[in-house]
């Protein structure tokens, strides 16, 4: 089987708009989440929120694609420039047919979309944009990001809350296993409008805490629920062969994904996180022991925390993995999250540090062992990350680095 | 009724459907297509919806289906405005 490399890395996200920035206030274990400064979020029961600041859309967004995008879709366009400018691969050389793009989403353009609902509402259809008909939907990144870069091969969105993230890339792996030379992927959403924050507090897991810096604490005994943020992380992703011949830097690979959904609510069945990460493993041929860190999907909701570290202990043991979870200082990206964790990954093998996790102090009771106040050295090829989407969606990924032996990977 | 000029046509263009920065829309481009401009027929569609709203005429698709440039969406714009006027501003 051909191996999926990642060549090329964008970012925009709570921790920067860049990836250096992001990669060292990552490191820091920063904490960006703060009060909603996007509207006035007074009447709201939750009140913080992981934004990314100092975007400005006609620094990094196309004048004529401003009018036409929501928040999300202008991040999605800064983070594609970003992720082809550091894959620097030539476009030009190639067919359009031969490159693809397959992100995540979970929000839609939810800011354009409220917008243009109240137009609606407030004066008459003519007060709509024509750009509703499609600003808004989950399919626009992948829409606008295949017209600017002239992607016409295979082409989808996967939407699957936070689970999408990774099974966008999973998708994008297969693409290029059949053959698709260049695929862009990962996801960015911004759901940090009164719209959206209001379809997350009625999923009920939002915290209702006004101090960032015990809003959101995953596996901590004083969990209180989730923060959302925005933004998030597209990759380039080619074939590894293809990948060397043109001399391209290689972040590394995507090894092995796996996909699982919780039985029914009431079914008195197990859930299903453990098998996914399992059938993460086996595709990646990796054994436990091969995975220096994993970047945990991190609920801050008791239930889902024990979940997660039940499956996490069964498979690598009591305190068998180092584990951590930057999000927890920028909130859950929604399909931004795990994209952005792939990165946080393949810097973490790359550089031997695992960025730790802001604000929590870990319950013991849980029996993992989370990197909290510094980053810890790794020395490791292969790394775990974990997303899942409300709904009993679980996704699992392995990424890998070239062994430093010189080796092939297994 | 006030007439809809070329610069208050660039200027709602601008505001409703963004500029293409390789474009210069202030070098009299009355007869430029707006295809050369980088508008499209979604933004030809935004800007009448637009203008139908702030003069108070409605613009046909079929007629705006035709129009070419911006001098014709002037035409256009102002024809139906002159038809407005001359029926008592009821049409």
């Amino acid at each position: 089987m051909s191996r999926t490399v990642v060549t090329g890395i964008g970012v925009i996200a709570p921790t920067g708009l860049t990836l250096p920035e992001h990669w060292s206030a990552t490191l820091r274990g920063e904490n960006r989440i703060d009060r909603i400064s996007l509207f006035d979020p007074e009447r709201y029961p939750s009140r913080l929120a992981g934004e990314v600041r100092g975007f400005v859309p006609a620094e990094r967004v196309p004048g004529r694609l401003v009018p036409q995008t929501d928040r999300m879709t202008r991040f999605a366009i800064a983070a594609a420039d970003g992720a082809f400018a550091d894959a620097a691969v030539d476009t030009t050389g190639l067919s359009p047919l031969e490159m693809g793009v397959v992100t995540a989403n979970s929000s839609g353009g939810f800011d354009f979309g409220q917008r243009e609902l109240q137009n609606l509402h407030a004066n008459s259809p003519k007060h709509v944009s024509a750009y509703m008909s499609f600003a808004w939907f989950y399919a626009v990144n992948s829409g606008q990001l295949s017209i600017r870069h002239n992607l016409r091969g295979p082409a989808g969105v996967l939407v699957a809350e936070q689970a999408g993230g990774l099974a966008a890339v999973a998708q994008a792996r297969r693409r290029v296993r059949a053959g698709t030379r260049v695929v862009l992927t990962g996801g960015v959403d911004s759901p940090l409008c009164p719209y959206g924050l209001a379809a997350l507090m009625a999923g009920g897991r939002l915290s209702t805490r006004d101090d960032p810096r015990t809003a959101y604490l995953p596996f901590d005994a004083d969990a209180a629920g989730q923060v959302p943020g925005e933004g998030g992380a597209l990759l380039v992703v080619e074939e590894a062969e293809a990948a060397r011949a043109r001399g391209a830097r290689v972040y590394g690979q995507i090894a092995g994904y796996g996909a699982t959904f919780d039985p029914r609510p009431g079914s008195g069945r197990p859930p299903n996180l453990r098998r996914a990460i399992e059938v993460a493993l086996d595709d990646a041929e990796a054994a436990p022991a091969d995975i220096g860190v994993v970047f945990a999907d991190a609920a801050a909701v008791p239930e889902l925390d024990r979940v997660e570290a039940d499956a996490l202990a069964a498979v690598f043991g009591p305190r068998g993995v180092p584990v951590t979870a930057p999000k927890a200082g920028t909130g859950r990206l929604s399909s931004g999250a795990a994209p952005l964790d792939l990165v946080g990954a393949l810097l973490t093998l790359r550089e031997g540090s695992i960025p730790p996790t802001a604000n929590t102090t870990v319950d013991p009771g849980y029996g993992i062992d989370l990197v909290v106040g510094a980053p810890r050295p790794v020395e490791a090829t292969a790394a775990l990350v974990v997303a899942r989407g409300v709904g009993g969606f679980n996704t699992a990924m392995v990424v890998r680095t070239e062994s430093r032996t010189g080796r092939n990977p297994r | 009724m006030t007439e809809l000029t070329l610069d208050g046509l660039i200027t709602i263009m601008r505001e409703c459907a963004g500029e293409d920065e390789a474009v210069d829309l202030d070098g009299g481009v009355e007869d430029t297509p707006f295809d050369e401009l980088g508008y499209d027929s979604l933004a030809l569609m935004e800007a009448a919806s637009r203008v139908g709203r702030d003069y108070g005429v409605d613009l046909p698709e079929d007629a705006l289906g035709r129009v070419r440039t911006p001098g014709e969406f002037l035409t256009l714009v102002n024809d139906r405005l002159a038809a407005v006027t001359a029926a008592g501003g009821a049409l």
